[in-house]
């Protein structure tokens, strides 16, 4: 085997990790019943891939071929400890009787087995943070380091949080199943929640030298369509839209230098025209049910922006008229701030800016950089240089995504010209 | 009469030193075994320490779960029912249609059967294969 083909062997194995450990992973939990034994098991399996592909080529199937060495490992593992501990003897002979359902092992029951780990891991009996922490952790495979980062949390603790939630799972004996029929719709809310979290992280994430990570919200945008094709509720139906209208954007968000381009400045011919349309034709749906809640209020303020040729022609009173249902809906400062930024469009800077006075008077979003940068756009349109500097400041000492950070610095060296 | 016997301490077993932990469960044995004797015995179990434990409520029909053991503010424990569930979500079925979930709430907390507190009880066989 020449060095050339080995690297070539190694690159496919980083490629298949990248693009499918996840959904091994769910796999293993299912044949295995453990969270720890199938993570050692999916870890077994691909340093088996990297001795044995180049030797024996790269399997038709991956992703059945891991399933099964990790399978193999973790039984032949246990069969190892059980010479100090009987109860793995019984585990190991219990697991090796029951192959799984073959059938499962290929397309089909992986994408299943991906929607039992999300509802597993969105477990009603798992407190609300641990909820979070265990589906980005499991099912996307973010560190406990980008977990923390996203949350803005102590590393440690969010790690405490997932020891936790393993430990509930495996002695309460959470089942490892989607939810049925009845139980589903309030079970589904927590998943929404959950999987909207991930995509913002891909979309923009909270630190780092990049402005988005693509695969994080392309997994995001995956798990919507899974939970769409399998309960087409219209919150499901609404937040898929509200996903892929974002990420329609994605090219046109960034400059060729990685530099932040605001929605009014983008080039729209970089826009994903069928990402759009899929958009809006879930908005409409989703709409047409007559159960509108904040996710499809959201897509159907993301569609209005979507279908207007430039930032001119955006419609600016359709979306203050949807921030106001949303408002409603989801009466949360940060709806409020973007409602007061639409407000600044319809009507005049001027009457943005006393709204978002308001939030701020009260205390609210003080630590959010995204108030601070609106307040001081709308201060700098006002020609209130002096009120924009100290926002941009502020706002800078609060954002750690380094494009942001450039952005904002740039605005302040434009203040001073 | 019959009575159910609470038992409440600060530490559980999980959370002793070995050498105590396994003096705790002789003393169990011990006790056990007495009351079986003297016919006071009706039945035992351990549970899991309360991060097992799940709380249920039902109000207007709708079935509320969260984490952890019931608060003892006002709510004070009226009774119990030891069920058989094959996971924790039939278990919270069940638990839900206690008349007691739509007025309180009832906790859900599976019981302890490794196989050290199971021989320790007299609930298994003693000469069960280690």
């Amino acid at each position: 085997m020449t060095d050339d083909t080995a690297e070539r062997v190694r690159e496919r194995v980083d490629a298949v990790y990248r693009a499918d450990s996840r959904r091994v992973l769910a796999t293993l939990i299912r044949l295995l019943g453990d969270f720890d034994l199938a993570e050692e098991a999916l870890h077994e399996a691909f340093t088996a891939a990297v001795e044995r592909w180049p030797r024996e080529g790269t399997p038709a199937n991956p992703r059945a071929w891991l399933v099964s060495a990790g399978r193999f490992k973790a039984i032949d593992g246990l069969r190892r400890r059980a010479r100090f501990d009987a109860s793995m003897a019984e585990l190991a002979a219990r697991l090796d009787a029951d192959p799984g359902n073959a059938a499962a092992w290929d397309d089909e029951g992986v994408e299943d087995d991906r929607l039992r780990l999300i509802f597993t891991c969105c477990h009603p009996a798992l407190p609300p943070d641990a909820q979070v922490a265990l589906t980005l952790r499991e099912v996307c495979g973010l560190t406990t380091e980008e977990i923390a980062r996203a949350f803005l949390t102590a590393a440690p603790t969010v790690a405490q949080r997932i020891v936790r939630a393993k430990a509930k799972i495996r002695d309460a004996h959470i089942p490892y199943q989607v939810p049925s029929r009845a139980e589903l719709p309030d079970r589904l809310d927590t998943v929404l929640h959950v999987i909207y979290l991930v995509f913002n992280e891909g979309y923009s994430a909270s630190s780092g030298a990049s402005l988005t990570r693509p695969d994080l919200s392309g997994e995001a945008i995956r798990m919507g369509r899974l939970l769409v094709e399998w309960l087409p509720e219209p919150e499901a139906v609404g937040l898929l839209a509200l996903m892929l209208l974002h990420e329609s954007r994605r090219a046109a968000r960034t400059s060729p230098a990685g530099e932040l381009v605001l929605l009014a400045d983008q080039d729209r011919s970089l826009w994903e025209r069928d990402q759009i349309a899929e958009g809006s034709a879930l908005v409409k749906r989703a709409l047409s049910s007559r159960q509108i809640g904040p996710y499809t209020l959201q897509a159907a303020i993301a569609a209005v922006h979507a279908e207007a040729p430039d930032a001119a022609a955006t419609d600016w009173a359709q979306i203050v008229g949807l921030y106001d249902v949303l408002a409603r809906a989801d009466p949360s400062p940060v709806v409020e701030l973007n409602r007061a930024v639409a407000v600044a469009m319809r009507d005049s800077p001027l009457a943005g800016l006393v709204l978002v006075d308001a939030i701020l008077a009260r205390g609210d979003l003080a630590g959010y950089h995204l108030a601070h940068s609106a307040r001081a756009d709308l201060c700098r349109r006002l020609g209130r240089m002096a009120e924009a500097r100290v926002a941009y400041e502020r706002a800078l000492g609060l954002t750690r995504q380094e494009p942001e950070r450039r952005f904002l610095e740039r605005r302040l060296s434009e203040l001073r010209d | 009469m019959k009575y159910l016997c609470l038992i409440c301490a600060e530490t559980v077993m999980e959370q002793m030193p070995e050498a105590e932990a396994e003096q705790h469960f002789e003393e169990y044995s011990q006790f056990t075994e007495d009351i079986r004797k003297s016919g006071h015995f009706i039945g035992v179990n351990r549970l899991e320490p309360p991060h097992a434990a799940t709380t249920v409520r039902v109000r207007k029909g709708k079935v509320s779960t969260t984490d952890g053991p019931f608060a003892e503010t006002k709510e004070q424990l009226g009774g119990y029912y030891l069920i058989e569930a094959k996971d924790l979500n039939e278990a919270i079925q069940v638990a839900s249609r206690i008349p007691g979930a739509r007025i309180g709430c009832v906790e859900v907390r599976p019981i302890a059967e490794d196989s050290r507190t199971l021989r320790a009880l007299g609930l298994v066989a003693p000469d069960t294969p280690r």
